[in-house]
């Protein structure tokens, strides 16, 4: 009877514990001014894609021929751009395009590269050989030229891109998930819940997945401003987002053609970029020095 | 013993190496399984993909057959595999030449720039982090540190675009896009297909001067990208090494700095390092995509963006491929280059 009790009391416990290291972890984060300033980057992207409507002072979509590629002033804050759309709208609306394309590829492909990695890992054997061939060639293609031509094969647009960055980003994930995989598939805890006589599958779900989450976490805020840069590069070459939406790639690339007379339709949107894949890598710098089980053994 | 142990060696390096070799192999026919799944599969209608909607049905056939997609799949794949190894990358759409015979005349472009991308990387990023490592969490290692940091945080394309502005359009200080001038075009006969060899090599000065003015901006550009990534690198194996006991030990024996840092942990971070250049350079082959398509550059970049815009898979592919296969090749390498340098993994002298 009184089995139950003590169950509930560990398990409180437990929860305790790991609030506690939460808690731990967001004060070690705020004492670490870059990461606060990634995070501050973050936050302010977030707000501006949450509030674009409501921030933004023209419609993003609207030409306006009479004011087409003015100056930055009064009206337009930030200029206009060859159809005299306001560009300062344009950028606020096209942060929500870098966080969809940033959240699809990142959604996708860390699940995929960690159910490919764990299974080869905790399987082994040819399972394990296939499986991580695979993931060499997906790693010895250069990134961009195999998004390049998956576009050119999918067609362009702001989904496949999407999908062509997943396809190129899920292998880092696979050789980390396998890497942790293999350290623990023979460890006695999980050797113990196997004699307890727990399905493979549980296994893998319920004890070697949760090991890979930090690397996982650390790995994927590190990949985000990488995703942002290859997305915008798809959409600079003519293959990510299509006109009229206000991807930030796709506006420096027509903005190209007026770089030394208007040189504010093509820098604008190179500095939104700028701004936030140097806050996201701030913020994977800060986290990954937090959280790295690798680092954190070291003195 | 001793007089079995040279030929030992002798058959483990061998298989060594075939085991290299046979990675490749795999590896390269993963690579061709890949350009073939994203040529014919996903494309739903891979001849109409070529011949364009307006086709007419003769002309839908004759590419139908001459594809081989009458075929079954693994026997499309094999003639696929064995066209490929022949050399055989098909016929570019736009310019009806081969694909290969455009590839050769565009990759020297390509090289130039990225080999001497790489150079200046080396020659600033490698010191670089090695003074960010030394003089660890104080300023000169926050200043690399954010120059780093900007280096790989920034859309190299747009970085291109400000550098015309700023140092083409507004000083004057260098050339515009493009390889050349264009009254300058057609001058130098081609040896090597790279204008700067080939103008200096025929002596022609004023035509390599040219050129060098052309090349300066998107090299600076490549050789700070690069110089960011093997800062980092270089201040991260370092870090490391500065902080063994080897290297208390030599200055414990009065060694001076400068002989601890290059001498001792700078020759051991080294081969670490060795591979991760070779790596970067088939980075920077691929990255200068982006490079290429913003300044104009003649290069594989360029070409496989503007036949990407042409619907024209073959060449696009045939770009893939080479540029993956060299990929492929610099990884293996790499490996090679680890082991002979590495002590370590040599063979123990007896």
């Amino acid at each position: 009877m009184s089995t139950m009790p003590t169950h509930t009391i560990a398990r409180a416990q437990v929860r305790a514990a790991q609030f506690k290291q939460i808690k731990s972890f967001c004060r070690r984060f705020a004492r670490n001014p870059s990461g606060m300033f990634g995070f501050f980057i973050l936050v302010a992207l977030l707000f501006c894609a949450a509030f674009a409507p409501w921030l933004a002072t023209h419609d993003p979509y609207l030409p306006n021929l009479s004011g087409r590629l003015s100056a930055p002033g009064a009206d337009y804050w930030l200029g206009a751009d060859e159809l005299g759309r306001d560009i300062y709208s344009r950028v606020l609306y096209g942060s929500r395009l870098t966080l969809l394309i940033v959240g699809l590829v990142i959604v996708t492909s860390a699940p995929i590269g960690l159910l490919v990695g764990v299974i080869a890992g905790n399987f082994g054997g040819w399972v394990d050989t296939i499986f991580m061939r695979v993931t060499d060639v997906f790693l010895a293609v250069p990134k961009l030229l195999l998004a390049l031509a998956f576009v050119a094969a999918l067609g362009p647009g702001i989904v496949n891109a999407a999908i062509a960055i997943t396809l190129t980003a899920w292998p880092p994930y696979a050789r980390m998930a396998r890497a942790e995989a293999l350290a623990v598939r023979n460890s006695d805890y999980v050797n113990a819940v196997r004699l307890a006589g727990a399905s493979e599958f549980h296994i893998i779900v319920q004890h070697i997945i949760p090991m890979c989450i930090s690397s996982v976490i650390v790995r994927m805020t590190l990949d985000m401003a990488g995703i942002i840069l290859t997305a915008a590069g798809l959409g600079f070459i003519g293959l990510g987002a299509q006109p009229p939406l206000p991807e930030w790639g796709a506006m420096i690339s027509t903005g190209r053609k007026f770089i030394f007379d208007q040189w504010w339709v093509a820098t604008v949107p190179g500095f939104a970029i700028f701004i936030v894949s140097l806050g996201f890598n701030l913020l994977g710098d800060a986290i990954r020095d937090l959280l790295d089980p690798h680092l954190k053994a070291r003195p | 013993m001793a007089a079995i142990a040279p030929a030992s060696d002798g058959i483990r390096r061998l298989g060594r190496v075939l085991t290299g070799l046979a990675t490749i192999a795999v590896t390269l026919l993963g690579l061709i399984a890949l350009t073939f799944f994203i040529g014919r599969v996903i494309p739903i209608d891979p001849v109409l993909a070529i011949v364009g909607e307006k086709a007419t049905q003769e002309a839908y056939d004759k590419v139908f057959y001459a594809m081989g997609l009458d075929k079954p799949v693994w026997e499309q794949f094999a003639a696929y595999t064995w066209q490929l190894l022949c050399g055989d990358f098909g016929t570019s759409f736009t310019t009806t030449r081969p694909v290969l015979t455009d590839l050769l005349t565009f990759f020297p472009a390509t090289l130039e720039l990225a080999t001497l991308g790489l150079l200046l990387g080396i020659v600033l990023g490698v010191p670089a982090g090695v003074v960010s490592a030394y003089w660890h969490d104080k300023w000169p290692d926050h200043l690399i540190r954010v120059v780093g940091l900007v280096g790989y945080s920034v859309p190299i394309f747009w970085l291109g675009l400000v550098g015309l502005y700023v140092f083409y359009y507004r000083l004057g200080w260098v050339a515009g896009p493009g390889q050349i001038d264009v009254f300058y075009v057609g001058i130098v006969k081609p040896i090597t297909n790279s204008i700067l060899i080939d103008s200096m090599l025929r002596g022609e000065w004023t035509v390599f001067w040219n050129a060098v003015s052309h090349i300066v901006l998107p090299v600076s550009l490549i050789g700070y990208f690069s110089m960011a990534y093997l800062s980092r690198m270089t201040r991260s194996l370092m870090l490391d090494q500065l902080t063994k006991e080897y290297v208390l030990t030599a200055r414990l024996k009065g060694a001076s700095e400068i002989e601890v840092v290059f001498g001792h942990a700078l020759r051991n971070a080294a081969i670490p390092l060795v591979t991760i250049i070779a790596l970067s350079y088939g980075g920077l082959l691929e990255g200068s995509v982006l490079i290429e398509t913003v300044f104009g550059w003649p290069g594989i970049g360029n070409y496989i963006a503007s036949s990407l815009f042409r619907g024209d898979i073959n060449a696009v592919l045939g770009g893939t491929f080479l540029v993956g296969a060299i990929f492929i090749v610099l990884n293996q390498l790499s490996d090679i280059l680890y082991t002979t340098l590495d002590p370590r993994t040599r063979p123990a002298r007896r």
